[in-house]
């Protein structure tokens, strides 16, 4: 199945569904959303372009394999999980910068994650 | 007190399978860090539980949100001594796996799905919010149904869905009882609804309740009319895989149940009775399965159940003197469990069947490993200085002095039939000369020597914990004293939660 439709409408939406999967995680902070629907919406992106054009061709944009995602992604949560133990803190303590990082302001980063 | 350490035991497993799927096919390598991790996992078990004996009950507050609110994790004496003997049977099976397992499998994932299993079950026994234990359950089942299906044969898959829907229905059980439960008391936190519970007016939908954590519970751990989904399917995977199911996942359920019942759910008499009849027909309906069954792991499918009854009869009684029966048989029945299918798993190594009828000649061929084997047997049976003598000396003790005398009866039935059941096959696959007109594949025979230690070093691990156990049962039976004390007073493990102290 070709539809024009789907395959012109699938080019223009996967990037803005990925600014707006980065706009979810960001707002996530203080508002519903968060890094969750974040990443919903940012695979279902890649899953219409993959309905559209193929998976090969979704795979060439991918540049790499998920199974490689898995890992790295389980890490960096793994990560933002156990790193407040090293300052003595429960595990899953948000953590504060002291010093503002520029332009964004004091930001918890770890939860971000 | 509060240390923020407890969940170690879980994030080794899970450090470990993140590794792993870093290794993804390089199974060599998947085997080491497998191996190292849960030897880390053991040491830090052992750090854990030491920590709890000498310091008392131990909490955590994740995210530092104070305790009613918050989720909080506790290790009070009988989490962090599951945790210990988990950790070690998870190392055997470690072991094991390195050569009990088919590359076919660990190419698709078996080490990290087995390590985050591990996780789940630590996770489980640590925590002390009862949403939190929900979902530790369903990390297991999930990380279950993959070890069960991997591989795919047709057995397999047959086992896997009978498994898989029985499993999935207690989860949802046990999701409406906690459902039920927030709505009638407003909180999630164990200790919290310890003392919320006595306060609510209606009793009676109380008791309706904890029948939803009865029923969830009495899936997962097979008793008596639910637990026709584990003979049918726990002779289906790899022998490792069985170890681990067998071995782990229905005592979680008998966890579930002690820590339930001792905390929120005081039983009454209706409960009790209730408890009472149910164990003495698992342990019916277990040995008069084990008796007709011919295949080794159906065999011990079947033993598996007949063993949970004596568990649940303890929690019936629920005196001092049955629960450290009850906790002392548990830790032998971890043990010893998954000793058993690795057991298994070395026999179809050696004679490429399980099948009672075929076997034979182990004896004459392997006389050292088969007095290894001897061992763990006995203890099982129960022969008086082995692990699994001591526990039902309590039970029956307690059992005579309640007047339980339909429950003695089938302890004693029970004990016996496990008797029968393991002289059979002592005397079929090991003492029987092979059967004539038989083709035998002997596997392990042309192994080098470094896989054939992989294969028996974990089953002497085992034994020698099974040996230790049973010889120092003084130790044990103050440690179960102590536990049980823990289970019917529950006060200090509420004030370790609510009323938390900075140390």
């Amino acid at each position: 199945m070709k539809s024009p439709i789907l395959l012109t409408a699938s080019k223009y939406l996967l990037p803005i569904l990925l600014l707006f999967s980065f706009f979810l995680l960001l707002r996530g902070h203080y508002y519903p959303g968060g890094g969750f629907v974040g990443g919903l919406v940012a695979s279902i992106a890649f899953v219409l372009h993959s309905f559209a054009f193929g998976t090969e061709a979704t795979m060439k944009i991918l540049k790499r394999k998920p199974l490689s995602l898995i890992p790295t992604g389980l890490a960096i949560s793994a990560l933002s999980v156990t790193i407040p133990i090293l300052f003595g803190l429960p595990p899953m303590t948000g953590l504060w910068l002291e010093e503002p990082i520029p332009f964004i302001g004091h930001d918890r980063i770890i939860p971000l994650l | 007190m509060i240390d923020n350490n407890i969940l170690g035991p879980v994030f080794i497993h899970l450090f470990t399978g993140i590794l792993q799927l870093i290794a993804w096919r390089k199974t060599v390598t998947q085997r080491f860090i497998s191996g190292i991790g849960s030897f880390l996992g053991v040491l830090i078990a052992i750090r854990l539980f030491t920590k709890v004996n000498s310091d008392g009950i131990l909490t955590l507050n994740a995210a530092n949100w104070d305790a009613p609110f918050g989720i909080v994790f506790v290790a009070d004496l009988l989490s962090s001594t599951l945790v210990l003997i988990t950790s070690i049977a998870a190392f055997a099976v470690s072991l094991f796996s390195s050569t009990g397992i088919s590359r076919q499998r660990m190419l698709y994932g078996y080490f990290p799905i087995f390590h985050f299993l591990v996780m789940g079950l630590n996770g489980a026994f640590l925590t002390g919010d009862i949403f939190n234990l929900y979902v530790w359950f369903e990390v297991i089942i999930i990380s279950s149904f993959v070890l069960m299906t991997l591989g795919g044969r047709k057995t397999q898959l047959e086992g896997a869905v009978k498994y898989m829907a029985l499993n999935i229905l207690a989860s949802t059980f046990f999701l409406t009882g906690v459902g039920i439960l927030y709505g009638i008391t407003g909180s999630l936190n164990m200790a919290d609804l310890s003392e919320k519970i006595k306060m609510v007016n209606n009793q009676f939908l109380v008791g309706i309740t904890s029948a939803f954590f009865l029923l969830g519970f009495g899936i997962k751990s097979a008793v008596f009319p639910l637990y026709y989904w584990l003979p049918s399917s726990y002779h289906t995977p790899p022998s490792a895989v069985a170890a681990t199911f067998g071995g782990l996942l229905t005592k979680v359920g008998i966890y579930a149940m002690l820590r339930v019942f001792s905390l929120i759910f005081i039983p009454d008499d209706f409960t009790k009775q209730l408890l009472m009849v149910l164990a003495v027909l698992t342990i019916f309906t277990g040995s008069m399965g084990a008796l007709i069954k011919l295949n080794i792991r159906r065999l011990f499918s079947y033993l598996i159940v007949c063993h949970i009854g004596f568990m649940i009869g303890g929690i019936g009684m629920f005196t001092k003197v049955a629960l450290i029966g009850t906790l002392f048989y548990l830790f032998h029945d971890i043990l010893v469990k998954t000793n058993m299918f690795l057991i298994a798993g070395l026999i179809r190594q050696m004679r490429g069947t399980m099948d009672l009828k075929s076997l034979g000649g182990l004896y004459a061929q392997y006389p050292k490993i088969s007095l290894l084997i001897v061992l763990v047997l006995f203890s099982l049976v129960g022969i008086p200085p082995l692990s699994g003598f001591w526990p039902k000396v309590f039970l029956i003790k307690d059992a005579y002095a309640h007047g339980e005398y339909a429950y003695i009866f089938a302890l004693i039935l029970g004990s016996f039939v496990t008797l029968f059941v393991i002289a059979r096959m002592w005397s079929e696959a090991f003492w029987k000369n092979v059967p004539e007109g038989n083709e035998l594949e002997d596997k392990f025979e042309p192994m080098p020597l470094a896989r054939k230690i992989l294969l028996v070093l974990p089953i002497g691990i085992l034994a020698l914990v099974t040996i230790y156990i049973g010889l120092n049962a003084n130790f044990v039976i103050t440690l179960a004293d102590n536990i049980a004390d823990q289970l019917i007073d529950t006060k200090p493990y509420i004030e370790a939660v609510l009323k938390q102290k900075q140390n």
